[in-house]
């Protein structure tokens, strides 16, 4: 019953030699699923820096005469919203929001939970107890429960809201980097480089920290696709990014209302954010299995 | 088992406190302030709100204010709502029905469909059906709920006109048939995550089962595959399911607000959507509050029960 994973011969022979042949790399491309991610979010932002230019219609020219323009019927090539703006455009122009807020929040996220992780693994005793108590505190709340208390209190901004997907999806990140560099504290060359004098901070960020890359980068992906989906959230419930600015959470705020009568208002913003979000979720799959090929699979 | 039972419970109560000064740190050190909505109504003078932040108590240091707060928690006082003056606990009480009624079908339905997608995805290990399964999980965990029901309204509402768009029942009828038919829409919605989730968590779980030594001593035993698969496997397979049913209270909670916002369901994620456009501060906390511990209370009883289900637990317990 048990299956060997096939490894051709060839594989195994030929020898690593450019950058794109390392087995890390091979690994990810033999992952299709992830390759196709990789190669859908690639072709999504070159369509969302470079589309707004080659449109006919920018995002908020209003054409009265084409309200509620169905998709393929005119010159709008996705149709029209209740107020006549072109659709593509707008998605487009979202698409520019919403993924920069899905990198931005991820970076902030990120860079929170690598320190928290970073000091909690390396102090542990009380210092690391209650910054991972404080951790699973922060991970009883519902996400969307914590984010819209949250929203509901702050000013709504492009940068407010990365900030607040950020304080609300760094935990993750936290208890990961927290496991390993827990690990690695008792490695051969961390005891080294304390016996050689060097500084905690350096040893933490310097010698640590870069051994621990791998499981951040995988989780680095995965929240990229986490802050979209919280972005698409909020704002579809009226507390994200507010209009007149798009972005694929609030294009779907009003659609409910236009369900029978104009449904591509509702399909297509949410058939993006399912398209960024499943991609993401591919590429953070594929780099698992490349980064760790120990790693069973779930 | 005890003592793990005891030192569990102790666990949860340092992290309800912790939980409870984050959720009450949250609402007060933000800028809008519990009294803002008075304050942007326009028709309080500065005397009137200071004179009923000192009503209210809010004029106190932070710690003090926090203090009595949790001792009133601690006695059943949640605070009353701004809203229309009534105990939160009573508003919130009004509310959960809906909500677990609509949590507790879900869970069933996503136990059922998830368990055996994966174990049909375990035994056909590497067919299409298993490729298809793990491709279909990761697309199901990355669409947004608000928008799957919304095309689950456009097809099966307006398009075929099967289900109803939303409420929980048909005004002037509440017979049992009735409030079925309104529960199968925003119960497939929110049952989409967790039959992912399930669905993949049993695959592995199952296939870790199936190679281990007792099965093959069964296969060789000559049994059934069948009663292998069902007495030998499926029982060991399914007990690192309960903790992940207990793990997936805050997602289905999450799931719940959605869910309930776009099928107008009237449950408690509806009231804290309500809550939060009224900035009635009591209920949020209320709120808050309360899904955190429901959170708490799933992971407790999921490591409770797991320890029950699997005397092994004991002696490599910490």
């Amino acid at each position: 019953m048990s299956v060997v994973t096939p490894t051709s011969p060839q594989a195994v022979a030929s020898s690593p030699r450019s950058r794109w042949n390392s087995p890390a790399i091979r690994r990810f491309r033999r992952h299709k699923l992830a390759v196709f991610g990789a190669a859908t979010i690639t072709l999504m932002v070159v369509a969302c820096v470079f589309g707004p230019m080659l449109l006919p219609y920018n995002d908020t020219y209003i054409d009265i005469r084409q309200r509620f323009a169905p998709p393929f019927s005119g010159s709008h090539i996705l149709g029209t919203d209740p107020l006549g703006r072109d659709i593509l455009a707008r998605l487009l122009m979202a698409g520019r929001i919403s993924l920069s807020v899905g990198f931005s929040a991820m970076a902030v996220s990120i860079a929170i939970g690598i320190c928290v992780g970073v000091i909690a693994g390396f102090y542990q005793g009380v210092v690391g107890a209650a910054l991972m108590r404080f951790v699973d505190a922060m991970l009883c709340f519902p996400s969307i429960f914590l984010l819209l208390a949250i929203s509901a209190l702050i000013e709504p901004s492009v940068p407010s809201i990365v900030l607040l997907i950020a304080m609300t999806s760094w935990m993750e990140v936290a208890r990961v980097v927290e496991a390993q560099i827990r690990s690695l504290r008792t490695r051969d060359f961390a005891v080294a480089a304390v016996s050689m004098g060097a500084s905690n901070t350096r040893i933490m960020f310097r010698e640590l920290l870069p051994n621990a890359i791998a499981p951040i980068v995988v989780a680095a992906t995965l929240n990229v696709a986490h802050a979209i989906l919280a972005e698409s959230y909020i704002s579809f419930l009226g507390y994200g990014i507010q209009p007149p600015t798009p972005s694929w959470g609030n294009m779907l705020e009003g659609a409910q209302s236009y369900l029978t009568s104009a449904p591509w208002l509702a399909i297509l913003p949410g058939a993006a954010i399912t398209l960024a979000v499943t991609s993401f979720n591919f590429i953070g799959d594929g780099l698992r299995d490349a980064l760790d090929p120990r790693l069973d699979q779930r | 088992m005890s003592g793990f039972l005891i030192r569990r419970l102790l666990q949860a109560v340092v992290l309800l406190f912790i939980v409870s000064m984050i959720g009450f740190a949250i609402l007060h050190l933000a800028p809008g302030g519990p009294l803002s909505q008075f304050a942007a109504s326009g028709d309080m003078t500065q005397a009137d709100l200071d004179r009923l932040s000192a009503q209210l108590g809010l004029d106190r240091p932070l710690p003090v204010q926090y203090v009595e707060w949790l001792w009133r928690l601690l006695g059943g006082d949640w605070g009353v709502s701004y809203r229309d003056q009534q105990p939160v606990l009573r508003i919130i009480a009004a509310h959960i029905g809906p909500t677990m009624e609509l949590m507790l079908s879900s869970t069933l339905l996503a136990m059922l469909l998830g368990a055996w997608i994966g174990i049909l995805g375990a035994i056909k290990r590497y067919s299409l059906f298993d490729s298809l399964a793990t491709i279909g999980a990761m697309i199901a965990l990355s669409i947004p709920t608000f928008w799957f029901g919304l095309v689950i309204i456009y097809v099966f509402s307006v398009g075929l006109g099967w289900l109803p768009a939303g409420n929980r029942y048909t005004v002037g009828d509440g017979s049992f048939l009735n409030r079925l038919h309104h529960l199968i829409g925003p119960c497939i919605v929110l049952a989409l995550v967790s039959t992912a989730v399930w669905s993949r968590y049993m695959r592995s779980s199952m296939l870790e089962v199936i190679n281990q030594d007792y099965i093959r001593t069964a296969r060789a035993k000559g049994l059934s595959e069948r009663y292998i698969l069902v007495r030998h496997a499926l029982r060991n397979a399914l007990l690192p399911m309960i903790t992940i049913t207990g793990l997936q209270v805050p997602t289905l909670l999450s799931g719940a607000l959605v869910t309930e916002t776009v099928f107008t369901w009237p449950g408690m994620g509806r009231l804290f959507l309500d809550s939060i456009s009224y900035r009635d501060y009591p209920t949020i906390m209320g709120i808050l509050m309360l899904t955190a511990i429901m959170v708490l209370l799933g992971s407790l009883i999921a490591d409770v029960l797991y320890g029950v289900a699997d005397p092994r637990i004991e002696r490599n317990g910490q």
